[in-house]
């Protein structure tokens, strides 16, 4: 292997800036994501766990369009489709005027194939609570308002928080999909650093031990997060 | 939408066709590859061979940390440079898949491996097998059965992912619409075809896998 290590690279000007800034907006971009994901994802849930068979049906349609399309494909259809079948106007909004077109509309397409994900973890720990709640809810004359909100939801999102740390994380590694449309995140940063200096090696080492170092320290929040979150003498395993 | 444009897509048929049989080859060898991987560090780890068990371990947990477009870079830069000499976009990619989905069919299969119950291991040691017999001849095969339903999900998942060689440029379906659709001019045709296509093709599998599933359920 022919090859001239010089790990310099990363501390100098202007290389360690532009790995400090990628780092910032793969961070941005996945936790404005996550708010998307985290909200629609369970709303949509809740309504495929919910009695009405037209919220079910809609949430399963949802979750059926968006997991089976690939998120890259996703994002394309987004940033180059989406402004053309609008007006000229709205569409030149989007395109143009919008504030950081590239990266909003990362975080959108990002957030909202991710809800289709999280709104199975959602269902199945609705799922898990049972159906003897639900009914004891019901016994007891509560709303289906009311069941979710005091029954099923305060112990379902208890149950799930593993898995959804693990959505967390997969949005955090899937925003580096924005680096098609011209976001530079993290990776397009390596990668730039690897055009300009030829040090491929080093540039795509930052960014292996950034990206392992923010995944551990999620999880390791979270493993607390769901410590103190577990309800005494009752069974909630992940 | 009215100028949807029906002809560049019945026209470039033939060259989305080879796109895709592209990705099809490399979903098909990186599962196989993946799998053979993903096996051998799953019996590493449930073996609990001192020091080659955590190195799986750790295996598993790095590649799950790191985005897949990452891994692709690396392995575009590292295999021509290991080698020696240019290999083409598509092994290079086909080794990033390989080395990644074998980390995620590694948990699988070991899931797969821990649901099989112990009596079986007992069992097999019981009538004279060796471990490695036991494995291959006892729990191994049971361990597969269960986990197909599964290890398809995670086919259809890899199928999507490798639309990520696009970063590469490896002419796989997505990049063969891309050059198609950027030449020209119609990029909304195109774009709303390949997710189409990807769309019928990923749903009619997973209902498949799904029926197969509460096929096994009930026999």
């Amino acid at each position: 292997m022919n090859y001239n290590w010089d790990w310099g690279i990363l501390f100098r000007e202007p290389y360690l800036d532009w790995l400090i800034a990628g780092l910032g907006w793969t961070i941005s971009l996945s936790l404005a994501a996550w708010v998307i994901a985290f909200f629609l994802g369970s709303i949509l849930g809740i309504m495929r766990t919910s009695s009405s068979k037209t919220l079910r049906f809609i949430a399963t349609t949802y979750v059926e369009i968006f997991r089976n399309i690939p998120l890259l494909v996703q994002l394309f259809l987004w940033y180059f489709v989406f402004p053309e079948l609008l007006t000229d106007e709205a569409g030149r909004w989007v395109k143009r005027e919008m504030p950081m077109p590239a990266l909003t509309t990362a975080i959108i397409a990002i957030g909202l194939y991710t809800a289709s994900r999280v709104c199975e973890q959602v269902r199945s720990g609705i799922e898990a609570v049972g159906e003897g709640q639900r009914n004891a809810g019901k016994a007891i004359g509560l709303t289906e308002p009311q069941i979710y909100t005091n029954i099923l939801l305060p112990v379902a999102f208890r149950i799930i928080i593993p898995p959804m740390t693990s959505e967390f994380l997969t949005i955090f590694k899937n925003s580096s999909l924005a680096l098609t449309i011209g976001v530079v995140e993290l990776t397009a940063m390596t990668r730039q650093i690897e055009e300009y200096t030829f040090q491929g090696f080093e540039a795509f080492t930052a960014a292996t031990i950034i990206y392992s170092v923010v995944t551990f320290i999620v999880m390791f929040i979270m493993r607390i997060v769901e410590k103190r979150a577990r309800i005494p003498g009752m069974m909630v395993s992940g | 939408m009215g100028d949807f444009d029906y002809g560049v897509i019945f026209n470039n048929i033939p060259f989305l066709w080879k796109g895709l049989i592209v990705t099809f080859k490399l979903t098909f060898l990186s599962i196989v590859g993946g799998i053979l991987l993903g096996t051998f560090l799953a019996l590493i780890r449930v073996a609990k061979i001192p020091v080659l068990s955590w190195v799986a371990a750790a295996y598993v947990n790095f590649f799950r940390s790191l985005p897949l477009i990452l891994v692709i870079f690396w392995l575009y830069f590292l295999v021509p440079l290991i080698v020696g000499r240019p290999v083409g976009s598509f092994y290079s990619v086909l080794v990033a898949f390989v080395l990644f989905e074998a980390a995620y069919y590694s948990e699988i299969i070991r899931a797969g491996i821990s649901s099989v119950s112990k009596g079986q291991l007992a069992a097999g040691r019981a009538i004279g097998l060796t471990y490695p017999q036991t494995m291959r001849y006892v729990i191994l095969p049971q361990a597969f059965r269960a986990m197909v339903p599964v290890l398809l999900t995670q086919a259809i998942i890899l199928f999507q992912d490798t639309s990520l060689v696009y970063v590469v440029g490896l002419k796989d379906f997505l990049v063969s619409a891309e050059l198609i659709a950027n030449r020209d001019q119609r990029l909304v045709e195109m774009y709303i075809f390949i997710a189409i296509v990807y769309f019928a093709i990923c749903f009619a599998a997973s209902l498949w896998v799904r029926r197969l599933q509460k096929r096994m359920a009930t026999s």
